[in-house]
Parts: structure tokens; sequence; C-alpha cells
């Protein structure tokens, strides 16, 4: 049951879609909804976004045709790692900020396996923000879903790495003085392969990154827009009222332009940024075409860029799509070459490897 | 003409000098040929933990200390009878640990006024005085290699670098070595060098030869093979032992290995010799850090794998809580802390024996795990060995606590029989254990306690699990009052019950009738053994035994402690274990603690046991 070869042939081709998951075996099983659902009482507030993403998720799943038992879900701490109890696969709640070194552990040692670690702002980004970096810089097959709401919810609404500077909290009552990351900013930092953001509220746009995600193989980094309706309501309400949001979101499609709206696009600016125009007063053809497959991150970190200031201008869908080898292929490439090099490990023979001598007498 | 030969029973030599000299290969190739004619052998390396510190310079002295001998040995000695003293640092930091009449031999060609003065030497200590009393060879190493080298193919800075060679070859005449594995070693090391490779061999042979011939030195000596059990012998040190008992783990319970680890002195050495053996499905990550080495670690025992993670002090710090979440979810994991000398940084590359608490209580909560402790660099193999069994049927961390004097000393080991190692069952859950065909990931065996390992892929067996108190068998999130209580309770019953299924302490007690113990644990197994045969050679009475587990103590410690009028407990830390004991059976035991970075010196804790002997009489 645990391969201990992992080569890519060991396996084979599975017939199934989703490149990133070869290894991992199919099914015939048509599964439904809620044959994904855990049957534990769902315990985050009313109103949470959290719903609406385990709803999708769940949704979700049955699409990759995996058998439930090769899933497992890892989180760590805070409100979206309680994600695992209400799945009906494998999954561990483990400790703050820890997931994606122990998602590490397990993809590298079990590359059958779909691998998905839930997170938040706060542990993703505070306490985990060096996990998350690493893993992603190795390309371990692994999906991370980042809820980002902005704030500490189950520690009852401190301020958080993701946070606007001057928020007014229980622990910065006279306003935060910390400057905030951008997630997709920090994981195209870091060279990850597949990074994304979506919307808790809309599903279909939700379920097609999922979905991108899942056929990335390696590494695929998704900030989900998360409403916490109790610590941080409203906090991308501009994002998802009918009158602002069409200006707001820029929705890119790979191959397509770049259209925020009706009148307004992306074209080249200066020193390699990217600039939000009038389409008729620029050209249509200046237009930047989407290309999510460009191997130098620094497009793809130009567009994470033009939400400054905060969501003038937000893009939506997938920021960067490149494949590079993955790291649980490469460690276990190292290993069948090893095999066929020196054949299977003799234990005897490390054991007496070296200078060895012989005393024939008993003392 | 030939010389005398000489016979001794045993040879304690200290190769010391700058750390850029080479002493602790020239310290390692003396050691192999030793061990390949068949003398009994125990060694200590000490060096700075500087990698070049200024050369010349006291904190830059680097040693290699040899012991061996034509009977059973156990520690690298107290004092040396050679000092090898490539430099004046060498000799000042290294002379006052030498008996008088002690052999000094000494590299004069950097006794120069300069390299005195930089260890504040205001004479020259070979003409001073300094070393009346002992027996100095005065030998020109530098300028005499630097001239058999005069046809070499080599620059001056090389020919001058191969003088640990020159070293070695004279050493190697004095002791009637054999020397085959040295050359084999050199062919081997600088294959792709031939220059240096002819200087190194050159080098070799001309401090052999200077030995054979000049008449500073009339005598050779003769340490003949140890009598030692039958069977095939090699050399090992703590740390290689280590490695290769969690491999055989690995093999006898074919589980795949998966090693997490964040480099640190001195337990590094594991990571990189696990990093060679991938024929063995040996799987190694070097994380970016401690905690994700351990949380690897642990993700992989939740796939199936054997997990294990190594470190030493401060590292462990970091992972205890990814250890608590191993504790809570009860999943195997080996947790190997190669103790140094603490607290925080302290210092890096000096052993110590004061991580026993952290092992034990270093986490919140109530999180019992096995502690085991090995007793000499080859008992690594076994100890190792053994948490893995532990680990994987009871579904458990174990904290292996080896130390850096284990970890970098060496001595020979007897090849075990591959075969007549315990097997080890993992015996993963294959099938539900809960009506109507549910799955209950707390439900236990009733014998070992231990929980169902399901691992992903298994169909039908999907679970959660987490850090968060569960129902204790659900394995549901629950924080109802009594199931916590007895979670709690269930979980230190667990490692309790092991005791059943760890061996009685052994006590040695040749006249029968001792009034004083003396109980030690973990690397200072050779320091109280040569002790107490010291005392007993003198006529002293004194019964002896050592703990490998230390959590669970063996079931029949407690008879065992109040069996005598005094107990001693010789420990490299303020008396760690000393208050568990007396916490545990209240009994009044005996602490002497010395926390100086090294092992204990065999005549000093003599001493102390006779002391407390005497107090009876």
């Amino acid at each position: 049951m645990v391969s201990d070869n992992g080569a890519r042939a060991a396996v084979g081709g599975n017939g199934g879609g989703f490149a990133g998951l070869d290894l991992v075996p199919r099914t015939g099983a048509a599964y439904k909804a809620k044959d994904f659902k855990s049957g534990q009482e769902v315990r985050w507030c009313p109103g949470c976004g959290d719903y609406a993403i385990l709803a999708a998720f769940q949704s979700f799943l049955p699409e990759l045709g995996v058998p439930r038992e090769n899933i497992v879900i890892v989180s760590g701490i805070g409100c979206s790692s309680r994600f695992p109890y209400y799945l009906s696969t494998y999954g561990m709640h483990s400790i703050h900020g820890r997931a994606p070194a122990i998602a590490t552990g397990l993809a590298t040692s079990r590359p059958d396996l779909s691998v998905w670690v839930v997170t938040g702002d706060g542990d993703g980004l505070s306490i985990g923000g060096n996990h998350l970096i690493h893993a992603l810089r190795r390309n371990v097959n692994i999906n991370v879903l980042l809820f980002n709401n902005r704030i500490y919810g189950l520690t009852k609404g401190q301020y958080s790495p993701t946070s606007e500077t001057g928020k007014i909290t229980k622990s910065s009552p006279v306003g935060s003085l910390d400057h905030p990351f951008n997630p997709v900013s920090l994981a195209l930092g870091a060279e990850a392969g597949f990074v994304a953001r979506t919307v808790d509220s809309d599903r279909r746009h939700l379920t097609s990154v999922l979905r991108a995600a899942a056929d990335h193989p390696g590494a695929s980094f998704v900030e989900i827009y998360q409403n916490c309706p109790i610590f941080n309501d409203d906090a991308f309400e501009p994002l998802k009222d009918p009158s602002s949001r069409d200006a707001r979101l820029l929705r890119m499609e790979h191959g397509e332009p770049l259209r925020l709206g009706a009148d307004r696009g992306v074209v080249a600016g200066e020193f390699g940024g990217l600039e939000v125009v009038d389409v008729d007063a620029a050209g249509e053809d200046r237009l930047i075409r989407h290309d999510a497959h460009r191997e130098d991150p620094g497009y793809a970190f130009a567009l994470s860029r033009l939400d400054q200031p905060a969501f003038e201008h937000v893009p939506i869908g997938v920021f960067r799509d490149v494949r590079r080898p993955t790291y649980d292929e490469l460690l276990n490439e190292q290993i069948a070459d090893a095999r066929s090099a020196l054949g299977r490990g003799d234990l005897a023979s490390l054991l007496a490897s070296g200078d060895t001598w012989t005393v024939d007498r008993d003392a | 003409m030939a010389k005398q030969i000489e016979q001794l029973d045993r040879v304690i030599i200290r190769f010391a000098g700058d750390s850029g000299d080479g002493m602790q290969l020239t310290g390692d190739r003396f050691t192999q040929e030793t061990a390949s004619f068949g003398n009994d052998l125990s060694t200590l390396p000490n060096f700075p933990a500087e990698i070049r510190a200024p050369a010349g310079t006291l904190p830059g002295v680097s040693s290699f200390q040899l012991h061996f001998a034509d009977h059973d040995i156990v520690t690298p000695g107290d004092a040396p009878d050679v000092l090898v003293a490539m430099n004046p640092a060498a000799l000042k930091a290294n002379l006052d640990d030498l008996p008088r009449g002690a052999t000094v031999i000494v590299n004069t060609d950097e006794f120069t006024r300069r390299s005195l003065a930089k260890v504040g030497y205001d004479a020259d200590p070979l003409t001073d005085g300094t070393l009346d009393g002992f027996k100095v060879s005065a030998v020109p190493l530098t300028s005499m290699t630097v001239e058999a080298l005069a046809e070499a193919d080599v620059s001056k800075k090389d020919a001058q670098r191969a003088k640990n060679m020159f070293a070695l070859g004279l050493l190697s005449w004095m002791y009637n070595r054999p020397t085959e594995g040295t050359r084999a070693f050199l062919k081997t090391k600088f294959a792709k060098k031939p220059a240096i490779l002819a200087a190194n061999l050159a080098a070799f042979q001309a401090g052999w030869n200077f030995g054979e011939t000049t008449e500073d030195f009339a005598v050779s000596y003769e340490i003949k093979p140890a009598r030692l059990p039958a069977g095939t012998y090699r050399n090992i040190t703590g740390n290689l032992a280590t490695a290769y008992g969690l491999i055989a783990g690995s093999q006898r319970s074919g589980l795949p290995l998966f090693l997490g680890s964040y480099p640190i002195t001195p337990a590094s050495d594991i990571l990189h010799e696990l990093s060679r053996h991938k024929q063995f499905g040996v799987r190694t990550f070097q994380a970016e850090d401690e905690i994700a080495g351990v949380g690897a670690a642990l993700g992989a025992a939740f796939g199936g794998a054997l997990g294990v993670t190594t470190t030493s002090g401060p590292g462990m710090v970091l992972k205890q809580e990814a250890v608590g979440l191993a504790v809570m979810t009860e999943l195997p994991l080996v947790v190997i802390d190669v103790q140094r000398a603490g607290p925080s940084t302290g210092m890096p590359t000096k052993t110590e024996q004061a991580d026993l608490l952290m092992a034990l209580y270093g986490r919140n909560g109530e999180s019992p795990l096995p502690v085991v402790a090995p007793s000499s660099p080859a008992d690594c193999f076994d100890t190792a060995l053994e948490a893995v069994r532990l680990a994987i049927t009871y579904r458990t961390p174990v904290v292996v606590l080896s130390d850096g004097y284990l970890a970098n000393g060496s001595e020979p080991w007897r090849l075990p029989e591959v075969d007549a190692l315990p097997e080890i069952d993992p015996g993963f859950a294959t099938a539900p254990n809960g009506p109507d065909g549910s799955f209950l990931p707390y439900e236990r065996d009733s014998d070992t306690l231990a929980r169902p390992w399901a691992v992903p892929g298994t169909a039908g067996l999907e679970h959660r699990i987490g850090g968060i108190e569960k129902h204790a068998s659900t394995g549901d999130i629950s924080y109802t009052p009594a199931n916590h209580d007895l979670m709690v309770r269930t979980r230190q019953g667990k490692i309790d019950a092991i005791a059943r299924d760890v061996p009685p302490v052994d006590v040695s007690d040749p006249t029968g009738d001792a009034d004083v113990l003396v109980l030690g644990w973990g690397g200072t197994y050779g320091s109280i053994t040569a002790a107490v045969r010291r005392v007993r050679r003198s006529g002293g009475r004194i019964a002896q035994a050592h703990l490998r587990h230390l959590n669970p103590f063996p079931a029949n410690l407690g008879e065992v402690l109040r069996g005598y009028d005094r107990v001693v407990v010789p420990e490299i830390n303020l008396g760690q274990l000393a208050l568990l004991l007396r916490g545990r059976y209240l009994v009044d035991v005996i602490g002497y603690n010395k926390v100086r970075g090294l092992p204990f010196r065999a005549e000093e804790l003599a001493g102390v046991l006779q002391e407390v002997i005497d107090r009876g009489e």
C-alpha cells in the first residue's frame, strides 16, 4: 500500500485528466457532492464564507475521478483549518502554520495521493510563512488553498498579515502599523509554478480555479478572498457589489485581452509594470493578451500589483501556470536511479561496508 | 640494525594541531589501522565549532584522542600517554592533561617566536624547562616533509600540508600499525589528483622511514590484538551506527524511511549518511527549518512511512510542538536528539546529557512518550532499532537521546546477523473495526493499547485526526470533561505499559554483597564502567547498572534501587535522572555531576565511587 519506489512508470497512465494527478489511481465510481460530506456538524459562524468554499469544493471533488481514500486534506490552525473535518476523505488538522511541511512529507512519500493544504492568512502567511514559501519553491505536488479574510477569526479579531495598515482591532486600538502582504505577490516571489486568485461568493469562478490547480503538477497556490461576517464583514464588498464589481474585477483568461468592465484594459507601462487605461483612448491593439505560461514570473508579478491602491482593480483567475519537474518526482527518480545502478539495498552488505576484520577465536 | 620492540597492553595517543592541520583525518586513519590490526579501541575527537579559527591560536586547536589495547576497553582514556603537538597552541592547550613521564612529539618548525607569542609563551617551552619530566621528541615535521617531497610535483604549500601524513607515518611505525588501509584510503581520496596523492604517500612513507632510521626513536611498541568474541568487526561512530540502525528498522519493518532534518551540529552526519543510501528507498528531506523537518516526517508517517527526524538540543526545542501532535495523533515517529552542551547555542561540538527532562516533559499538556538512550557508539545501532520497534508497535513518537561524544566517538562493532534482528510488524489497519462497517481510529488494541494505523489509500477507513482532543473511540472532536480525563490517562497508560516490553535492568555485582550501586544512563556507560573496574581492582565492592530505557523505566528498577544502601548517579548535567528517580521511587540517590562538555574521567569517577563506598565503613 505504501509505494517505496514511486517512479512514474510504477503506477502508469491512469487515463484520467488532471496532469497533477498522473500518479494517482482513478475510480469509475460516480461520486456526488454528498459522498464527500463527513457527517460532522459544520461549526463555522452563520454567514461565514467558508461554507461557500466547502460546498464548492465538495461539488468539485467528484470531477477528479480519484478514489475518496486517495485524497488527503491537511490543515493548520484557524477557522479555515477546520475544513478537513467536514470532508469524508483522509485528513489531518495539524498545528499552527505547519500544514505545508506535513503535506510535503506526505506528498513526497506518497505520489499516489491527491494532497490539499487548507490554510488562512494568519496560518499560512504569519506563523507558517516560511513553510509556505519553501513548499512553493520546491514545487512539491500539493494544492494550497489560502482563505484570506484579512483578519484573525479564531482568536477573535486581531489584525492579520493581510489586514490593511491602520486597521483598528482589539490588538491595534489606534490602528495597526503593519504593511500587509499581497499573498499572490509573495507566492510569485517564491516562484510558485501555479498561482491563482478567486472569490468565495463566485462559485463558478472558484470551481474553475480549483480545476486548474488540480491540473497543475507541482505546487499550486490559490488565494480565496473569504468574508468573515463577525470580525471583518464586507472586507471584499467592493468586489462583490454588482454596482462596483465589474469596474474593479479583472477576470484573467489565458490568451484573451485583459479587460475591466466595458471600457478599460491593461497595457504595458513603465519599468516593466502594467497600467490600466481607457481602451478607446489607448487603442484596442495595445491591450495585453494574458499569457499564464510565461516562464519569467515578472509579468505575473506586475499583474499582482494592479490591486494598488487597494481594490482599485483586482485580477482574479490564473496569474501563472508554468510547469517544471516536481520535487516528489525528482526525489523518486533519484531513488529509482540509485536502484538501477546499485540494485535494491542489501542490509548485510551495508553493515559490512568499509574496513572489516574477523576474530576467529572466542575470548 | 633492528630496533628494540617493547610490549604494551594499552596506549592513549592524542593528535593535536590547528583546525586546518588535518588532525581529525590523521586520528581517524590511525584508528582504522588500529581497528584492522584487531585492538580494542575507543576514540574522542575534540574540535572547535569554528570551521577555521585563526591559525595558531588556542581556540583553533583540534585534537583526536585514541585509546587502544590488547584487552576490552570502554573509554577513550583519561590522560594521553603520547601527545603529538603540531604547533605551540596544540602543546599549550593539551599539556595540562598529560601526566609526567608522558611522551610529547612536537613539530619544532612551528615553534617560532611569532607562534609562541601568539599563544602567550614568553619563552620557548621546548628549552625553558616547561617540559621537564616529559619524554620529548623534537621533530622538524614540516621541513622534513618538504624535504621528502623535494622531487614531487607539488607546491611548497601542498608539501607542507602533507605533514600530517608524515606524523601518521611516524606514529604508525612507532606502534607497528598495518599501513595498507591508509595507502588505499589515500588512493581513493586523491584519485583525481595524482600529484597530491603521490605527495601524501611519500610523506607517509617518509614518516615511517624516519622512525625506523633515526636514533631519536630507539624503541617501537607492540600492542597485541584484543581477545574479543568471534565475529566480523568494523570500527563505527555513533552517528553512523544510528543511521544504520534506522535503515535496519526500515528494512525489518518493510516501511520506507523518510528523514526530515535540518543541519545541526553534532547530528548532521546522520542526515549525510542517510542521504547516501537511496537504493534502500530512503528519502531524505533537508527542510527549511527544524519544525518542517519533524512536520514532514510526521506527514510521511501519516502516509505509512517510517518517519524520522534528527537534531540536537536547540532544534529539539523547536520540534516539540510537532512531537506533541505526534503524541496526540498517536503516529509512529522517531526523534533523534544528539545532545550537546547548552543552554541555547551552548558549545555545539561538546557533549552533554542535559536534554533528558526536555525529552520527557518539554511539551505542553500531559504528553508522554518513550525515551531511550544509547550507551556507546556501537550501541547507537541497537538503540535506534529499538526506537523504531517501539514507535511502530505502540504508535507513538520515541525520543532517542544520543550525545556529541557518542556521535563522533568510535569503537569496534561486531556486525549483527541481519536475520537475527527483530522483525517489526507495521500491522496496518485494513478493515473497518466498528459497527455497521464504520472505522473507529481510536479503538485500541487491548494488549498494546495502540490505535489502528490506517493509511491513506485504504478504502473504507477514511478518517480525520489532529491536535484537538478526540473521542476515545470515534476520534471525533470532543470537549467532554470525562472523555478528556480518560484520554489523558489512556495516553499515559499506553506509554507506562511499555515497561512490560522492556528488559529488566541488569545489575553487575560480582561479589554479590556490594552496598553501593552506581546507576548511569546513555553515553556515560564507558566512563562509569572504567571507574567501576578501577574500584574493583583495588578491592572495592560496587554494583553497576545502566539504563537504556528512560521512559518507561524497566519494571524492576525500584526494587533494584532499594536493594542497595547507597545509589550513586553520575550524569553530565545537574541531576536530571536523579530527580526522576527520587520522585518516582523515593530513593535518596547521590548525584555526581560535572558539566564540562567532556566525558567523565574514569579516575576521578573511581575516586567518587570509592568515597561513597567508604562512607559505609
